[in-house]
């Protein structure tokens, strides 16, 4: 047995660990995990950022706390103990979404309750928390949460930007006066689909800039 | 009768899961790489739905709802455990996945060898808590309306993964810009396929 080595809290490989999400292991572009949720809500620039909040607690903590207690999880019923944790948290930050901010709650819907089966939060907790302490984990849990808010983000705010010509509500294109320009809204963006296209898009914009990303045939 | 018809057809096309509201989209896009594999898929997802959602819905009307305990004495008559149904909804869809599979796997092991990993993991598929949720939100009345909606939401979702893996399967001839191949150009065959199904929307049921 090696003694573990005392290492600085944020040394080089554990700032990697939050940071590699956020580009080149991006949970949404990359590991394809957590899709349904980021498409749903991204309408708005608002929602987006409630949402990526929410996920990025509610991943950080059920890190920690699986990797805390992973040493006494019994592998076979160790599905059942994450939904748990995670659905308590899930519980706790619906609860609060209602009280604070009901209007956004509202908008939300569902998609707070299916934070419970978003298959980031899983796949960190089986692919990250079951093997390393809890501070990794949680460093781990903040930057996937952040590589998720970052692309949630970016889609919210061109869905708002181009179908409803606003910024939080802000209309910033009527302010600009291109609407007597000539200027028209695009309908087409506040629909379903084209939260998906952009995401497609997106992956087209990383992977030519990094090629080491690119799949086989 | 009429009600639940309309229930049925508008679950399946015009509130598809996958295309308006993007349930389940983790396993539909990992898995829709053939045909075979997602018939098996789309079938399994049909079946846990088509059990989990009533029994999700008989829960919630006699268990969780407010005033919903009110069988048990007057005194329970103003409990309000609803803040529960998250989690008592995503037990009762794990338990059911477990008792399915042990189902399957006594009666019918051609079936269970098939459909294999899948199993499982339709526990954590956004589809099923999603359905349950969406049953919650929408108010149905009735356990027959409940059980068409679980059932055409599990046959939208059905025919959405063949569709996709069909033409994922044609799509391996053509010529894919490199950085675009793989997820790139499958996020934007999905969007594509959602505008196709857009067209139904303006369908008044």
């Amino acid at each position: 047995m090696s003694t573990p080595e005392k290492e600085p809290l944020l040394s080089a490989k554990n700032f990697r660990l939050l940071t590699s999400p956020v580009g080149k292991n991006n949970p949404i572009t990359v590991q394809v995990l957590g899709i349904c949720s980021a498409l749903a809500v991204t309408v708005k620039l608002k929602p987006s950022l409630v949402m990526a909040l929410s996920v990025t607690i509610v991943l950080a903590v059920s890190n920690v706390v699986i990797a805390a207690i992973r040493s006494r999880i019994p592998d076979r019923i160790r599905i059942i103990v994450q939904l748990v944790v995670i659905a308590t948290l899930v519980i706790i930050v619906d609860q609060v979404l209602k009280a604070y901010a009901f209007d956004v709650s509202k908008q939300l819907s569902v998609f707070v309750g299916l934070i419970i089966t978003n298959c980031i939060i899983m796949g960190r907790l089986e692919a990250f928390a079951l093997s390393n302490s809890p501070w990794k984990s949680f460093l781990d849990g903040l930057g996937n949460g952040a590589g998720y808010g970052l692309i949630l983000i970016i889609v919210g705010f061109f869905r708002e930007l181009l179908g409803s010509g606003t910024i939080l509500g802000y209309p910033v294109i009527q302010k600009l006066g291109l609407y007597s320009a000539g200027y028209e809204n695009n309908g087409m963006m506040i629909l379903p689909p084209m939260a998906l296209i952009l995401v497609g898009l997106i992956i087209w914009v990383q992977r030519s800039r990094d090629k080491s990303l690119i799949e086989n045939k | 009768m009429e009600n639940i018809l309309n229930i049925f057809i508008k679950s399946i096309f015009i509130d598809n899961m996958i295309f308006a509201y993007f349930l389940g989209m983790c396993s539909y896009l990992a898995v829709s790489k053939t045909v075979k594999t997602s018939v098996g898929l789309g079938i399994a997802v049909t079946f846990v739905l088509v059990i989990t959602v009533p029994v999700n819905y008989l829960i919630d009307t006699y268990l969780l709802k407010k005033g919903a305990l009110a069988w048990i004495g007057a005194s329970f008559a103003d409990l309000d455990l609803s803040f529960l149904s998250f989690m008592i909804f995503i037990a009762v869809i794990a338990a059911m996945v477990q008792i399915v599979e042990m189902v399957i796997e006594k009666f019918s092991p051609a079936l269970y060898n098939s459909l294999g990993i899948f199993l499982p993991l339709i526990a954590v598929n956004c589809a099923i808590l999603g359905a349950s949720l969406f049953m919650q939100e929408r108010e149905y009345h009735g356990l027959a309306e409940v059980t068409s909606f679980a059932l055409g939401s599990g046959i939208g979702w059905f025919l959405a993964i063949v569709g996709l893996a069909a033409i994922r399967e044609k799509l391996r001839y053509s010529n894919v810009p490199a950085p675009l191949r793989g997820l790139g150009i499958t996020f934007i065959l999905v969007g594509l396929m959602a505008i196709a199904f857009m067209g139904l929307m303006g369908i008044k049921l």
